[in-house]
């Protein structure tokens, strides 16, 4: 490998050709600060459009400054990385962006968690010159119901840009209009609704400000358990026992399941259940569809559609409603973990309990912005009341146990409530990319073969490659197996299937890059992959410490099969757990 | 941006297919399929960046960037005689912004709009290298020079018919 020497604030180094000077430096522990930039290693993302300027250094011998993230170091460079008229520098760039920012941090859905809070920190800013008479761009709030987008608050970064384009292909967002006008807008600069938005979040999973927010729930959550007429549970998806730690200071990876469900019970929820159940209730309902697709294909039926693509993730749904509208058949039917739930909590449950749907409020807790989305969907309503009231994100959550003053570390673990508390190994690795498969392939194999898996790791299937396939021995019947994470790789594995190059029998699909983990809703990541890594990690501990690890061996849900639904893909199950989809592409925007 | 609701006919569709076509559908060429386009139709609404975007495989968020981006795109139709006021250095200290303001206020458009009965498109445009005349204003292809506020009564005149 050809390298280059350097000095770099007086110490020598060498690096590979074409390494930039803010690698470089990082490698030798100097940390220069970066603003739009961004590094996601293990994802293979990066942002450097060298918009922001906060990164320059002194490059001797070079008339103006170097942006470091952008910059190749060269043989024989002299850098210097904070001398006076860097520093000045720095501070004149970050002086310009705040001049043009709203100075509303106090009441900023973002404080606290914002990086360019952060840099004004870092760089000493105390005084914004000439902000008595500079001009302020202003633009239109876009309010959808997942994501809001204050644009007046956007610095231009352009990693939503990134994410939207690049990474997930969904190509809602883009930078439009120029110098002072510029922002980053959908087409014809209408709402995020009337884009190809599907609301996967990782716009704001990444964005460094205020400018792209999730709609918050908490106060309407907050009302409905103060409510004496209501009965109010909650569910909470299998990505956030491994996350929500990191609101509270815990190491990325820490698992806190068992303080998460005792803190859901202080704020005042009447049953804490949890999504992990509807989850197995899922393999049930789309194990026993593959097994009847493929069934029915292996006895010569035409007709039938493979492969079957997971239906779990609700930005998955919205994009290829949009991008794959002849494909529409192809997708299992059943609905996600969450509206399943939402539909059993307000029928099997509130019989149970002798309720009425509507004296039932079923709140979610969800990695996920698109899960916004999903439930106010009208296909889950019956006469207009949602299975699912309301979801919130990890990140609200994490506010509302602060809200309750709940110290959270110091909580003891508790269970989740019976029955719609109890789940398998197999549920919780939903949260993590290749899951949902793994956790179909457990029961499937069992159902279809009537032995008894030796080996329940399906190692093959894990892993944060981006498309990944592996064929499973099912006594002697091969199954081909495709795994996409990030609509991009999607995108890729769809047109395989639809040129006919490819041949699997399932797929699996999540939005957002890691599965669940890296959801829009996660405990923000400032550009940290190893920290999804980490939540990866902790999905399959826990999976690892069940004792029950595989879906159809789940008590309550054997239960609710012999009480309610009959077996799967039942006409009650038919009615309740399975969806049906919609062409979501609109050709005009204008309207 | 503003613009206007239009209604391609299939032949105007095939059109711009023709052009993308010509530049083998390649999102590269985004800036030359624009520049011909707008050759062809005058300007660029909506409806025609969605069926170029879908042509050249790219989203139409993209296409929407490059066309507000560059300020030789407009998404609105020009008038059956449109009007330029030069506001470059020269005609702007010598008023420019007046006669502008002028042309405004009689015809009741902003910049870049055209009026309802589609006669009059007004624009702005830097130099057109008659700086001795400042202010300039061009309407279609002829140039007025020494333009005053008072004067754009008599030139719209000129186009009474």
């Amino acid at each position: 490998m050809e390298t280059v020497k350097l000095t770099i604030d007086n110490k020598q180094i060498e690096v590979p050709k074409g390494t930039t000077i803010y690698k470089a430096a990082k490698g030798m522990g100097i940390d220069i600060p970066v603003l739009c930039y961004m590094d996601l290693h293990d994802l293979g993302v990066e942002n450097k459009p060298a918009g922001c300027r906060i990164c320059v250094v002194e490059v001797e011998g070079r008339r103006n400054l170097a942006p470091s993230c952008s910059t190749a170091c060269m043989e024989g460079m002299v850098v210097k990385t904070h001398t006076p008229r860097v520093i000045n520098a720095r501070r004149t760039v970050m002086e310009l962006i705040l001049s043009d920012h709203p100075k509303d941090c106090l009441t900023c859905p973002k404080s606290g968690h914002c990086d360019l809070q952060d840099m004004a920190v870092r760089l000493g800013i105390r005084n914004i010159p000439g902000q008595e008479y500079a001009e302020m761009s202003t633009y239109k709030k876009d309010f959808s119901p997942a994501i809001i987008r204050d644009v007046d608050k956007c610095i231009m970064c352009r990693r939503c840009e990134t994410m939207c384009n690049q990474v997930q292909t969904v190509g809602a967002l883009s930078a439009v209009n120029r110098g002072f006008t510029a922002v980053v807008a959908p087409a014809f600069e209408q709402d995020l609704e009337k884009s190809p938005c599907t609301f996967c979040g990782q716009c704001v999973a990444v964005c460094p400000t205020g400018a792209l927010t999730e709609v918050d729930h908490t106060a309407k959550v907050i009302r409905a358990i103060a409510d004496p007429t209501k009965t109010v549970l909650v569910q909470t998806a299998p990505a956030v026992r491994a996350a929500l730690g990191e609101e509270f200071g815990m190491k990325p990876g820490t698992l806190v399941t068992g303080k998460m469900a005792a803190a859901l019970r202080k704020i005042g929820f009447d049953y804490v259940f949890d999504t992990d159940f509807a989850a197995d209730l899922t393999i049930m309902e789309e194990g026993t569809e593959l097994l009847d697709r493929l069934t029915r294909h292996l006895n010569g039926d035409k007709s039938v559609k493979l492969p079957i693509l997971t239906s779990c993730c609700p930005a998955w749904v919205n994009f290829f409603e949009h991008s794959f509208t002849d494909m529409l058949d192809v997708p299992s039917s059943a609905k996600s973990p969450q509206q399943m739930f939402g539909s059993i909590a307000k029928s099997y449950f509130a019989d149970k309990l002798g309720k009425k749907r509507d004296e039932l409020v079923v709140v979610s807790v969800m990695p996920c912005l698109a899960k916004k989305y999903e439930c106010q969907r009208d296909e889950f309503k019956v006469d207009g009341n949602p299975d699912v009231d309301y979801s919130i994100s990890t990140r609200e959550l994490a506010h509302l146990i602060k809200e309750f003053n709940i110290n959270f570390a110091e909580l003891p673990d508790e269970d989740f409530d019976r029955p719609l508390g109890e789940s398998t190994g197999a549920a919780v690795i939903f949260g993590a990319t290749g899951g949902v498969i793994e956790a179909a392939v457990r029961t499937a194999y069992e159902v279809q073969t009537g032995k008894k898996l030796e080996k329940i790791d399906f190692t093959e299937l894990r892993g944060m490659e981006g498309i990944r396939t592996a064929t499973i021995d099912f006594n002697g019947l091969p199954i081909n197996i495709g795994i996409a994470h990030g609509l991009g790789n999607a995108r890729k594995l769809l047109e395989q299937v639809r040129s006919g190059k490819a041949n699997f029998h399932a797929i699996e699909v999540m939005a957002c890059p890691g599965g669940c983990i890296g959801g829009g809703g996660q405990p923000l990541h400032h550009g940290d992959s190893s920290i999804i890594k980490a939540r990866m990690e902790a999905i399959y501990r826990e999976d690892a410490g069940k004792e029950i690890r595989k879906s159809h061996e789940n008590p309550y849900i054997q239960q609710l099969y012999e009480e309610f639904l009959g077996k799967p893909m039942s006409e009650t199950a038919h009615h309740l757990l399975h969806t049906h989809y919609f062409n979501r592409k609109k050709d005009v925007y204008i309207k | 941006m503003s613009h206007v609701k239009v209604e391609l006919k299939p032949e105007q569709v095939t059109k711009i297919k023709e052009i993308c076509k010509s530049f083998n559908n390649n999102p590269g060429e985004l800036i030359n399929v624009l520049h011909q386009t707008q050759g062809a139709f005058g300007y660029l609404p909506a409806e025609v960046q969605e069926v170029v975007a879908a042509e050249l495989g790219i989203p139409v968020a993209k296409v929407y960037g490059v066309v507000t981006f560059y300020s030789f795109f407009t998404m609105l139709p020009k008038g059956k005689h449109p009007i330029s006021v030069c506001t470059g250095t020269a005609c702007y200290v010598r008023g420019a912004e007046k006669v502008l303001d002028e042309f405004k206020r009689i015809l009741e458009v902003k910049v870049g709009e055209s009026t309802p009965d589609g006669k009059f498109s007004l624009n702005c445009l830097r130099c057109v290298g008659a700086c001795g005349l400042a202010p300039v204003v061009l309407v279609g292809d002829k140039v007025y020079g020494r333009v005053s506020p008072d004067g754009v009564k008599d030139i719209l005149n000129e186009y009474a018919d």
